[in-house]
C-alpha cells in the first residue's frame, strides 16, 4: 500500500489525466461492444483479442518502417474483413441462441486467437514507438506522453464519425432498425444477415483502431485480451445499451479508477482490481434491481 | 436396480484395480478422476440449476492453495517455505505428510464451502449472462490477486510438499490415484443421492422458470446457495488433490486457470450432456482421451485445437452425448414414444 497519492496532490492530477485519456480508449472499445450486444444480442469475449490483433497490425507497420500512426487507418480496414469473416464462420450460428452459447463460443475464439497470435508474433511484450515526445504541465509535475493525447483525440474523432454514420447513412438506419426489432426490420426489407455481418465488422474495426492506439501508447501482448473485454463489458453495463455519453463518461471513470488503483494498491493488483470492480458493480446492480422488485429480461 | 448394482460394483472393482492393471497411466487416471469430479459439480450448477458458471475455478484454486498451505504451515513456517522455492530446506516425514494432507483436504473442502455460502447471496441473485460474466470475473480476479500475495509464493509459485520416501514414484502414483478415486466415488454417491430427492426437482424448477418457482413458494435463493455450496465443497476437495498431484502451484497457470480448467469443466459437462447424471462422467472421459491425444500429437497447437473444439462443441453439439443418445433411443430413457405423434412432428419440421 502506498499513499503517495494523498501526500502529493500533483500525482492525483497526473492519475486523473492519465485515467481520462485511457478511459476514452476504453469507451471506444465499449462502444463496439454495446453495438453488437444491442444489435445482435451476443456478448463477445473475443473483443479484447480483436483489440490486440489490431495492435499487432500497427506494430508490424512500425517494424516495416511505416509510422505506426497510419495503423489507425489500416488496422480498421483489415479488422473489418476479419470481423466479417468471423461472423460468416461462427457468429452467425450463435446470434439467435442463448447468450451463454455466444459467451462460450466466443471464449473458444478468444483462446484460438490468443494462441495464433502467440505463434505469429511471439510472447514478448511489444510497443510501437511513435516518437511523439511528451508534454510537461504544471512546472513538469505532470508528464503526459503526446501519444496518449493523440490516441484520445483519434478515438473521439472515430466515435463522432461513427455516430454521424449511424444517424445519417442507410446502413446505419438499417442497423438501428434491426436493433429495435429484427423481425420487423426483416419484414420491411432489411437484409438482417448483412446488417449483422456489417455490425460485427464495424465492431471489429473499432477494436482495430483501439488496438492500434494501444500499441502506440501502451504495450501489447498476445494474452492481454481478456481484461479489455471485461472493461468494455463493465462500461456497457454501467452506462446501459445505447447511452453514448454514458459510455464515454463511465469509460473515463474506469480509467481514473484504474490509475488510482495502480498508485494505491500497486501495479500487480491492477488487473485484479478491474475484475473485482466488475464483480462489485454487478452485485450492486443486483441489489438495486431487487429493491425495485423488477428484473431485466 | 439389480442391474445397476452389478454395474456399480464392476466400475468400483475396475476403478480400484486400474492403477495395477495400467501402471503407466496412473497420473492420467488420477487427473481423469479429478476432471470427472469437476464436471459432476459443474453439472449441479450449470446443468440442473441453469446457472452457467465460470467461477467454480475459484473454489478449485482456493482448495489447492489451502491444502498446500495447511500441509506446510502445520509443521514449518509458511513464508520461509515459499521463500526458498523448490529447495528442500524442510522435509516432511511420512507421518507429517499424511497428517498434513488429511487436515489440508478437510480445510480445502470446508473453507470454499463457507466462501460459497458467504458470497452466494450476492452473486446468485444475478441472472443469465450477468452471472456468467460475474463468475468469470471472480475467477480471474482471484488468480490476479493471489499472484500478488507474498506468503503463498506470489508470481513465482508455490511448491507443494514432495511425497515422502515410502515406495518411490509407484507409491506416489497409487496414493494420489486412490485419493482422487475416493473423491470421485464420494462425489458420485453424493450427486446421485441428490438427484433422487426433491432438491433436484427444485433445482430443475429454478432452471426452467425461476420466477414461477418463487411464486410457487420455493425459497429459490436458499436452494441456489445450497447447490453452490455443494459444488464448492467438491471443487475444493478436487483442487486440494490436484495441487498435491501436480506438485507445483502457480496462481494463473495451475490454480485459478480459467483458460484451461475453468473452461474444461464447462466443456466436459456440455460434451457429455447437461443435466444428466452420467453425462459429465462420459463427457469428461471422452474429453480427457481426446485432449491427451491432442496434447501429445499437436504439441504447441493444443490451444488452437482447444479453441476450435470449444466452438464446434458449443455450436454443433450443445445437447451432448447423452442428449444425442436420448434423441436416438428415447425408449431406453423411459420415455414413452407415440409413433403417430413422432411422425407428425417430423412432418411439421
Amino acid at each position: 500500500m502506498d499513499f503517495m497519492v494523498f501526500q502529493y496532490p500533483m500525482i492525483s492530477v497526473q492519475a486523473c489525466l492519465d485515467g481520462i485519456l485511457l478511459g476514452i480508449l476504453f469507451a471506444l472499445i465499449a462502444y463496439g461492444m454495446a453495438l453488437q450486444w444491442g444489435v445482435m444480442n451476443i456478448i463477445n469475449i473475443a473483443q479484447g483479442d480483436l483489440v490486440i490483433l489490431g495492435g499487432y497490425i500497427a506494430y508490424f507497420m512500425y517494424l516495416f518502417g511505416i509510422h505506426p500512426a497510419w495503423g489507425v487507418i489500416v488496422a480498421p480496414i483489415i479488422m473489418y474483413f476479419v470481423g466479417v469473416g468471423l461472423y460468416k464462420l461462427v457468429i452467425n450460428k450463435v446470434v439467435d441462441r442463448d447468450l451463454f452459447i455466444s459467451i462460450l463460443a466466443t471464449f473458444g475464439i478468444s483462446i484460438l486467437f490468443m494462441q495464433l497470435m502467440n505463434f505469429a508474433f511471439g510472447a514478448d511484450v511489444v510497443l510501437a514507438n511513435s516518437g511523439y515526445g511528451t508534454t510537461f504541465l504544471f512546472d513538469s509535475a505532470v508528464v503526459l506522453p503526446n501519444s496518449k493525447i493523440f490516441s484520445a483525440f483519434v478515438s473521439i474523432l472515430f466515435a463522432i464519425c461513427l455516430v454521424i454514420y449511424m444517424k445519417k447513412s442507410k446502413l446505419g438506419r438499417a442497423i438501428r432498425a434491426t436493433a429495435q426489432n429484427a423481425r420487423a426490420a426483416k419484414i420491411l426489407g432489411v437484409d438482417t444477415e448483412k446488417v449483422y455481418a456489417a455490425t460485427f465488422g464495424i465492431n471489429a474495426a473499432l477494436c482495430g483502431v483501439a488496438g492500434a492506439l494501444i500499441s502506440i501508447t501502451f504495450t501489447i501482448h498476445p494474452y492481454m485480451g481478456l481484461p479489455y473485454t471485461i472493461r468494455s463489458f463493465m462500461i456497457v453495463i454501467v452506462a446501459g445499451l445505447g447511452n453514448l455519453p454514458g459510455v464515454a463518461l463511465s469509460g473515463m471513470g474506469l480509467g481514473v479508477f484504474e490509475e488510482f488503483a495502480d498508485y494505491i494498491l500497486g501495479t500487480e493488483f491492477r488487473i485484479g482490481a478491474v475484475f473485482l470492480l466488475l464483480v462489485l458493480i454487478l452485485v450492486y446492480r443486483r441489489f438495486k434491481l431487487s429493491r425495485k422488485r423488477e428484473y431485466l429480461k | 436396480m439389480n442391474k445397476n448394482l452389478i454395474l456399480y460394483t464392476a466400475i468400483l472393482i475396475f476403478g480400484l484395480s486400474a492403477p495395477f492393471i495400467l501402471p503407466a497411466f496412473k497420473v492420467q487416471l488420477s487427473i481423469l478422476c479429478v476432471l470427472i469430479v469437476l464436471a459432476l459439480t459443474w453439472n449441479i450448477q450449470g446443468g440442473e440449476m441453469g446457472y452457467n458458471t465460470f467461477g467454480n475455478i475459484l473454489f478449485y484454486g482456493l482448495g489447492m492453495y489451502l491444502c498446500a498451505s495447511v500441509q506446510v504451515g502445520m509443521f514449518f513456517p509458511l513464508a520461509e517455505w515459499t521463500e526458498s522455492g523448490g529447495e528442500k530446506t524442510f522435509v516432511h516425514t511420512p507421518a507429517q505428510f499424511f497428517q498434513g494432507m488429511a487436515v489440508g483436504l478437510v480445510v480445502a473442502a470446508v473453507i470454499p464451502t463457507i466462501v460459497a455460502g458467504l458470497i452466494g447471496y450476492s452473486i446468485l441473485g444475478l441472472r443469465g449472462h450477468y452471472f456468467a460474466i460475474c463468475t468469470l470475473g471472480l475467477g480471474v480476479a482471484a488468480g490476479e490477486i493471489s499472484g500478488g500475495i507474498e506468503i503463498i509464493g506470489a508470481g513465482q509459485g508455490f511448491t507443494t510438499p514432495p511425497f515422502p520416501d515410502v515406495g518411490g514414484l509407484e507409491a506416489r502414483g497409487e496414493f494420489f490415484y486412490l485419493l482422487s478415486f475416493g473423491a470421485l466415488v464420494l462425489t458420485f454417491i453424493t450427486v446421485r443421492a441428490i438427484y433422487s430427492t426433491r432438491f433436484k426437482l427444485i433445482l430443475n424448477a429454478i432452471r426452467d422458470n425461476e420466477d414461477k418457482a418463487e411464486a410457487m413458494g420455493i425459497q429459490t435463493m436458499k436452494y441456489k446457495i445450497i447447490g453452490w455450496m455443494i459444488s464448492a465443497f467438491f471443487c475444493g476437495l478436487a483442487g486440494g488433490i490436484m495441487g498435491g498431484l501436480v506438485g507445483y502451484i502457480d496462481s494463473t497457470d495451475v490454480a485459478f486457470d480459467g483458460r484451461e480448467m475453468g473452461v474444461f469443466m464447462v466443456l466436459m459437462a456440455i460434451l457429455g450432456g447437461k443435466g444428466t447424471l452420467w453425462g459429465p462422467v462420459i463427457g469428461a472421459t471422452v474429453f480427457h482421451i481426446f485432449k491427451e491425444g491432442f496434447w501429445t500429437f499437436f504439441l504447441g497447437w493444443q490451444y488452437v485445437a482447444l479453441g476450435i473444439l470449444i466452438v464446434v462443441i458449443v455450436i454443433y453439439f450443445p445437447e451432448g452425448i447423452m442428449g444425442w443418445l436420448r434423441e436416438k433411443y428415447p425408449e431406453k430413457f423411459g420415455e414413452v414414444v407415440d409413433e403417430a405423434d413422432r411422425k407428425a412432428q417430423i412432418e411439421l419440421k
